[in-house]
């Protein structure tokens, strides 16, 4: 019989869901409402700088990829508990495959800066 | 493990309605919370678009914000703040029930852990808003 490998994408959940909780609110405020509301100016030049430095990049890895696993964990069983758990198996590969797209995608943009 | 394990029989799934958990408070917050995490997902995947855009050059960068300037993309990042604060909230008071932590016998008291975890949460937050906004 197969082991179940349900705990690998738990602790996937479960570091994700605390990357969230720490640095995505944070996130939110400055790139998703100051900067476009224009009540801070971070210019293109000081960005692409920060950009330009490898622990930030690790950093954004870190920030972006983690919660992506956090996301497909909880929306899988968030589908399921709304009663399509006939099928199972399906949701779990579309749900794990789109966290995984989305980490190459994230490394991918990462390493061409 | 024994050749004459049984197969594993399958797992039983008590037929319940789309509309379950409409029935009570407390399950109505546990669909919020999972929910949570579809707003967090689409922030990052727009994040990530920004981070692509500053790449590419001042032009792209441009554009991206003048597009995030656009009221319905407003309007979606103040709910996906509120979400990411509810997710932020509940997952801290559950680390307060899941992780416990001792020093020698003694056990740390869970509202401790819970009050650590919201001022790590400050601490940082205002560490990158500082780090971010004004040193930069």
């Amino acid at each position: 019989m197969a082991r179940s490998n349900e705990p690998f994408w738990w602790i996937l959940f479960s570091v994700g869901g605390v990357v969230a909780a720490f640095l995505v609110p944070v996130h939110i405020v400055i790139f998703g409402l100051a900067v476009p509301l224009g009540w801070v100016s971070l210019s293109h030049a000081k960005l692409l700088a920060l950009l330009g430095q490898p622990l930030v990049k690790v950093y954004l890895f870190v920030l972006i990829a983690l919660p992506l696993f956090h996301w497909a964990h909880r929306f899988r069983f968030l589908l399921e508990d709304l009663g399509l758990y006939g099928l199972r198996t399906p949701l779990a590969v579309l749900c794990y495959g789109s966290a995984i797209a989305g980490t190459v995608a994230t490394l991918w943009v990462l390493i061409h800066v | 493990m024994s050749d004459a394990r049984p197969q594993r029989p399958g797992l039983y799934y008590p037929k319940m309605r789309t509309t379950w958990w409409l029935s009570r408070p407390g399950y109505v917050r546990f669909m919020i919370r999972e929910a949570t995490s579809v707003f967090i997902a689409i922030f990052l995947i727009e994040f990530l678009v920004l981070v692509h855009a500053v790449a590419q050059g001042p032009d792209a960068y441009a554009a991206v914000v003048g597009r995030l300037a656009s009221p319905g993309w407003i309007v979606f990042n103040v709910v996906a703040l509120l979400f990411a604060l509810y997710h932020t909230v509940t997952w801290f008071l559950l680390t307060g029930v899941v992780q416990v932590v001792r020093i020698g016998d003694q056990q740390v008291p869970p509202a401790l852990i819970v009050a650590g975890a919201f001022g790590a949460w400050v601490v940082v937050s205002l560490f990158l808003l500082y780090w971010i906004v004004v040193r930069s």
